[in-house]
């Protein structure tokens, strides 16, 4: 029954699965197929970004002030803290691939590190947005509670600057919230990364779940990367 | 199809055999070894019990909307019941039975034979669609028990979002589920085609089967996001009132509509282009010839699946897209015909001085090239903004989607189904009666939906639960057609059990086609082949001398 | 089996050029360019990205099938922007000689 040219004797690898003839075979498969699986990620965030467009253009007023109200430090730091986490992640894969097991572990471990503390500070952030009536809903109130000097030329601009500007906050927490999800999820993934690497079952010969995540990793860092200028800088030229 | 030499290595098994010795479907038994498989062949037969109750379902659905359009009066049904038969007609036919249907079903259980492999690249995965599947099944059939969805299966806003009052949500939940079933079959698909074909299978020599699944499987994996993505919209709309496409609070429906078509449209092309994959082999085997123009044909596939793409907007000609707009759809929408008919041009010129033997899968063939040429057309003319402004929301488009979609779609399907039967089950069906459905379905299908068009064009709408008295002759003979197009459907279901135990033993290669399916045994080992497959020759080598003698000595039949 | 290792001395120094172009970033959108703010904002985020698939995410070192892959996912986003703004941009707009709607 068995089939394959290798049978005779050959040493198979643990990890390779019955439907592939080499490792090479299943590294290239199932890097094509997280591969993929990121362009049906593209394509969902891709919807957002069309809404964003769309919006942006019809409400510039309303989308500028609504961006001015978030806090850019808090998302700097947040930019900044997501990219640290690509570096982790990216040195996790190196230890796999100089057989460094505890250092696998070290670098998946910062990652997890540093992509909680992303959470934690977007948590505060929203706590904010909450606080201050930002939260699209029956608490909205951007208009009448706004410091800002010029809400009232504005408003004379755009008599519906208030419900415009609660599409932005929508936008805002439905590409941060989903953002955030896709992290959630990927933190969890690799906390099981965590359990095998330190288990031993990466090394330089068998490492592709790590570089799986580490793909869905970096590409919500990428995700992130167009987040920030897009919400977070609309309007900071703009005199407050 | 020349197999390595190799070392010793078990005899493959004759006909007679073939039951005794370990097949996929005796390998295991019980339960668990269904629903735990990882065997793509036993996830094949799984997906196609799933189907087949969902087109039940969804025929259901459809025997009630052409009952109560039987009389010109309202007096089966309500109108808010009338638009919840046919919203879970389009939404049950859609996305539980024409999307997945023929990549789950035919596509699971052929692309690994078709290319020399043990198995798809990701079988777990595989199963987890299957599952996936079931999940968003449930949500839908939930929503179904709780009084269905009224809103069209196009969900348009800001009705589905803010007026609705049926359980908009679940159903849609259903949707997303099931859309991630699609995505995971279109990703296997994909890396199992560019890495895992047998030595010497290049693309050039892969059948156009594959081609075509290829396709499909680049549209889902393109297209199916913006839907889910969509979805997760109109439920965030319809539970917090965001705005994004409520006009009242500065939104525009109309780019609900351009998310939505985004992907509804090139999920068109993910329900055709599966069927004309197995047209190419239907045609190629029973006129015993290559396919004239084998190259055009499968770049033709790639073709549709890109240019469709393009041609979204045309759904929305009159819903308040800019003229320009429209414009530039519209002429992209002529683009898409072309590679159809390119493709429709090489069937027939495979045809041409065949050796035709018209089995029942051939039947099924020569009717989709027909039907699907009918529907195509039509498809044109709709394309055509200036006819488009007047037949838009009526029977015409109507018409011209089913004349694609059962005409085209289902015709292929069945085909394809009778076709690889032997291969699935090592069994024949009854002859008679299958050539006796083919029949049923032809007239029942034309009679259900020629009466259409021109119902359309003269003017009566879709999605009216009532109309002018002028129009009943055409819709009586409309669901006069219906009830024969459902007897044809109803037949199949029963021979084919019927079959498995009763029916002739096939033989491994019944039709004597060419194809790495058919070169192994029927039904095959789980492990698919004896000796892993070498290549050396291109698909549909019928011309062959050497094939053509053994062939001819080898099938009882064609 | 040869396998490409990209040197930690190559992750850092990526890492520190994300880090300096998002401060670049910020610090040009505080001046008010107009339209060229999206621009610029938009550049560097592609940048980024950019740096991110080629050296964190090995595309530099992939096969040509990965490269085309994640090429086509961005070029398809941009059908889906592009052709949609397609209508919104000539919606009863001043520049076009008819209008819209």
């Amino acid at each position: 029954m068995a089939s394959s040219p290798l049978a005779h004797g050959a040493h198979h690898h643990p990890a390779l699965a019955h439907q592939f003839d080499t490792m090479e075979q299943q590294k290239e498969s199932s890097t094509l197929g997280m591969w993929l699986f990121l362009v049906t990620e593209i394509m969902f965030f891709g919807g957002l970004f069309l809404t964003y467009v769309v919006y942006r253009s019809r409400f510039p007023d309303a989308f500028l002030l609504a961006s001015n109200s978030l806090n850019v430090i808090l998302g700097g730091i947040n930019t900044a803290v997501l990219i640290g986490s690509s570096l982790t992640m990216a040195l996790a894969i190196w230890a796999a691939q100089v057989n460094w097991r505890k250092g696998i572990v070290i670098f998946l471990l910062a990652t997890i590190g540093l992509g909680s503390t992303f959470l934690v500070i977007k948590g505060f952030e929203y706590h904010d947005k909450f606080v201050e009536h930002h939260v699209p809903g029956p608490n909205f109130n951007f208009v009448e509670e706004n410091p800002s000097p010029h809400i009232h030329q504005i408003a004379a601009r755009d008599p519906n600057l208030g419900r415009h500007a609660s599409i932005f906050f929508s936008l805002y927490f439905i590409m941060t919230g989903l953002h955030a999800t896709h992290m959630v999820i990927g933190i969890a993934v690799l906390i099981v990364m965590v359990v095998l690497s330190w288990k031993g079952k990466y090394d330089a010969r068998y490492y592709n779940p790590l570089e799986m995540t580490g793909l869905y990793w970096h590409f919500v860092d990428i995700v992130w990367i167009f987040l920030f200028p897009l919400l977070y800088l609309l309007g900071a030229h703009a005199a407050r | 199809m020349n197999t390595s030499a190799a070392a010793a290595t078990p005899a493959p098994p004759t006909p007679e055999t073939a039951f005794e010795r370990p097949n996929y479907l005796n390998a295991a038994y019980g339960v668990r070894s269904w629903l735990l498989t990882r065997d793509h062949k036993r996830i094949a037969i799984l997906y196609l019990i799933s189907v087949t109750i969902f087109f039940a379902l969804g025929s259901l659905f459809a025997g009630l909307v052409r009952l109560e359009l039987l009389t010109p009066e309202g007096d089966l049904m309500g109108p808010d019941t009338y638009n919840r038969m046919f919203t879970m007609h389009g939404i049950v036919m859609v996305f539980f039975f024409l999307i997945p249907g023929i990549p789950a079903v035919l596509g699971n259980f052929l692309v690994p034979l078709m290319i020399g492999a043990k198995d798809l690249a990701m079988p777990k995965l595989n199963l987890a669609s299957w599952y996936v599947y079931n999940i968003g099944a449930a949500f839908t059939l939930w929503a179904i028990a709780n009084g269905g969805v009224d809103t069209g299966w196009t969900f348009y806003t800001p009705f589905s979002t803010n007026y609705s009052n049926t359980y908009v949500i679940p159903a849609a939940l259903g949707i997303f589920v099931t859309g991630f079933s699609s995505i995971f079959t279109g990703l296997n698909f994909i890396v199992t085609i560019h890495r895992m074909r047998a030595p010497g299978l290049t693309w050039f020599r892969l059948p156009l089967f594959i081609w075509s699944h290829y396709a499909t499987s680049l549209i889902i994996v393109l297209g199916t996001p913006v839907i889910a993505i969509t979805i997760l919209l109109v439920g965030a709309e319809r539970l917090l009132h965001l705005g994004v496409f409520d006009p009242k609070l500065g939104g525009d429906p109309i780019l609900f509509q351009h998310l939505f078509w985004f992907y509804s449209h090139p999920a068109v092309y993910i329900m055709i282009l599966p069927a004309m994959g197995v047209i190419s082999e239907l045609v190629a085997a029973f006129s015993r010839k290559r396919i004239f123009g084998y190259k055009f044909v499968a770049f033709a596939s790639v073709g549709i699946a890109v240019l469709g793409f393009l041609v979204w907007g045309h759904h929305m000609f009159v819903a308040g897209e800019s003229v320009y707009a429209a414009t530039i759809f519209s002429a992209l929408s002529m683009l898409v015909a072309v590679p159809s008919a390119i493709k429709v041009f090489n069937w027939t010129a495979t045809l041409y001085e065949g050796s035709i033997s018209l089995e029942t899968p051939m039947l099924y063939a020569l009717g989709f090239i027909g039907l699907f040429t009918i529907g195509g057309l039509t498809g044109v003319m709709v394309a055509t903004l200036g006819i488009d402004v007047h037949v838009h929301d009526t029977y015409f488009i109507v018409a011209h989607f089913h004349y694609i979609m059962v005409g085209g779609t289902i015709m292929g399907y069945l085909g394809g189904l009778h076709y690889w039967w032997p291969k699935i089950s090592g069994r024949l069906y009854p002859n008679f009666l299958s050539k006796l459905s083919a029949l049923l379905v032809f007239v029942g299908f034309n009679l259900t939906f020629a009466p259409q068009f021109v119902l359309g064009y003269l003017g009566m709408p879709r999605r009216y639960w009532s109309y002018p008295p002028e129009f009943q002759v055409l819709n009586v003979l409309s669901t006069a057609g219906a009830s024969i197009l459902g007897v044809g459907y109803i037949l199949p279901l029963f021979y084919f059990i019927w079959s498995m135990r009763y029916g002739k033993k096939s033989g491994d290669n019944p039709w004597g086609a060419v194809g790495l399916e058919w070169d192994t045994t029927s039904p095959p080992p789980t492990e698919n082949f004896y000796t892993m497959p070498v290549v050396t020759h291109g698909p549909y080598e019928y011309n062959r001398e050497e094939v053509h003698n053994r062939l001819t000595q080898e099938a009882p039949l064609g | 089996m040869a396998e490409h290792v990209t040197s930690r001395k190559v992750y850092f120094l990526v890492f520190a050029a994300l880090i300096v172009l998002t401060v670049v970033t910020w610090l040009v959108a505080q001046v008010d360019l107009g339209w060229a703010n999206d621009v610029v904002a938009l550049t560097i985020a592609v940048t980024k990205a950019v740096l991110v698939l080629l050296f964190f995410m090995h595309v530099r070192t992939s096969t040509r099938m990965t490269i085309v892959t994640a090429t086509a996912g961005f070029f398809w986003l941009v059908i889906l922007i592009g052709l949609t703004l397609a209508d919104y941009l000539t919606r009863g707009s001043s520049w076009l000689p008819v209008p819209g709607k």
